[in-house]
């Protein structure tokens, strides 16, 4: 059943694939991450950190201090918006 | 990983667990070496090794480097079947672009001793280099080398897989456990203090990259390394079109298609200053679409999903500072890889043992120690990427 609960959309991450994680000994939530590649998609993380940060905490995981590191930008930007950001001297 | 009381005392402390700290870990134990203990600041993949774009080559201009990373090549080639896990390893090989005649020439010398080396390596020009990858703009374009042994490949399971195997055999790893102090006495090391506790150990290997020059300071010991933060994003994913990695030594362009589908890179910026920094920019992320767009114009629609850093350890020489120092008995270096320590980590982690049991790669250990420095016997490198 476990392996049916998707607990991160975007990467279709499973709540079974949590508990072979906290299994193996990553038990603090950036290494969950790192695991099982949750909070690395679409979103990355806005939809699931709360919810598998939870379920770690439930799962006797180390409860953790902050969220996941954010990683910019906040939303997916072209990188044809990006290369026009700076002048040819390279200056923003 | 969970918090397990320290030991009290240890025959070697290795600091960082990084790739680096755990192959030497796991070959010393290997070789029969018992009571390892190693140590990290953060969790696993913390460090660079969970930050790098995953390259792995053996085009380099320098023969040490072309050996070793033939041989370091080899171990990522069995790794998944020796150490029981996937790495997503994939040999589509390497292209370097020259835009100018000076790096043209520079990628030809390169070309020469590798293939000397027994590599396949080989120069192409732009008709060539748009067979391989049809979508790059070549127009810039002077010549190129391509070896189409190198690789690329995710470079978490390497550390997972080692930490696994260190575990078997015994060997104590404590993530979270950040190192503060190296306890000396009449020039000898004695013992580490960490934040959770003291370790007793006569020997001590820091392979805590980019935190080494920091941390041996604790000991009186002066490296001429320095932190250099280093910045790498991921686009959206998309449908596998790119083979090879590719670099331009000229700009520090790198990029490649990981197994996942996103386009993943980084680019050289000079602007940033020295020290240990996380921080993300937004110039490094304009400056990288502009010369990735440059090089492969249809991802101007694709979209930038995350970015991060890592911290380069950056030598005056470029290479490496490994094996015993000097003035400090039982101090035993293993940094100072410029960024490319997470491909050489497999065979150094194995040939450091091996000089340290065995006293075997005398020639190589003597070339890449710290005493250099203080000798005046500087070393080269031309092909450092990123």
């Amino acid at each position: 059943m476990s392996h049916k609960v998707l607990i991160c959309r975007c990467e279709d991450v499973t709540l079974g694939e949590l508990d072979e994680a906290i299994e193996k000994g990553h038990d603090d939530l950036e290494s969950v991450k790192r695991y099982t590649g949750f909070g690395t998609g679409w979103c990355q993380g806005k939809q699931c950190v709360g919810l598998v940060a939870r379920l770690l905490v439930e799962r006797g995981g180390q409860v953790p201090q902050l969220p996941i590191t954010p990683r910019p930008p906040f939303h997916p930007v072209p990188l044809a918006h990006l290369a026009g950001l700076l002048d040819e001297e390279g200056s923003a | 990983m969970s918090m397990r009381p320290l030991p009290e005392d240890a025959r070697c402390v290795v600091i960082g667990a990084g790739i680096m700290g755990l192959a030497v870990a796991y070959n010393l134990a290997r070789f029969g070496v018992d009571r390892i203990v190693v140590v990290d600041a953060g969790y696993l993949c913390g460090g660079a090794s969970g930050r790098n774009g995953g390259g792995v080559r053996a085009q380099w201009s320098s023969a040490t480097n072309i050996r070793l990373m033939q041989r370091s090549i080899e171990i990522c080639d069995a790794f998944a079947t020796k150490m029981r896990i996937n790495v997503w390893f994939r040999k589509s090989g390497y292209l370097f672009l020259a835009t100018s005649e000076e790096r043209a020439k520079q990628l030809g010398d390169s070309t020469d001793l590798q293939r000397e080396h027994g590599l396949p390596t080989r120069m192409l020009d732009a008709s060539d280099v748009r067979k391989l990858a049809p979508e790059l703009d070549t127009s810039r374009v002077i010549a190129a080398s391509y070896n189409e042994d190198d690789g690329v490949v995710f470079p978490w399971p390497f550390v997972w897989g080692y930490a696994r195997e260190c575990a078997r055999l015994g060997i104590d790893i404590h993530t979270h456990t950040r190192v503060t102090e190296l306890e000396t006495q009449g020039g000898r090391i004695t013992g580490v203090v960490t934040e959770r506790g003291r370790i007793k150990t006569p020997k001590v290997i820091c392979a805590a990259g980019a935190w080494s020059p920091e941390i041996t300071r604790t000991a009186g010991v002066s490296l001429p390394s320095h932190p250099h933060r280093h910045e790498i994003c991921a686009t959206e994913p998309l449908k596998p079109f790119l083979r090879p990695f590719v670099g331009d030594l000229g700009t520090g362009l790198y990029f490649s298609q990981s197994m996942r589908g996103e386009i993943v890179g980084g680019i050289s910026n000079a602007a940033v200053p020295a020290g240990l920094d996380s921080k993300s920019s937004l110039r490094f992320l304009a400056l990288y679409a502009r010369s990735l767009t440059r090089a492969l114009p249809i991802l101007g629609s694709v979209r930038v999903l995350r970015q991060w850093s890592g911290c380069y350890d950056i030598t005056p020489d470029g290479n490496p500072l490994v094996g015993p120092v000097d003035e400090m008995e039982g101090l035993i270096l293993t940094s100072g890889f410029m960024g490319h320590g997470f491909m050489m980590a497999p065979i150094m982690g194995e040939l450091l043992a091996r000089h340290l049991l065995f006293d075997e790669e005398r020639e190589l250990f003597e070339r890449w120690n710290l005493r250099r420095y203080a000798e005046g016997n500087l070393l080269s490198e031309t092909m450092i990427l990123g």
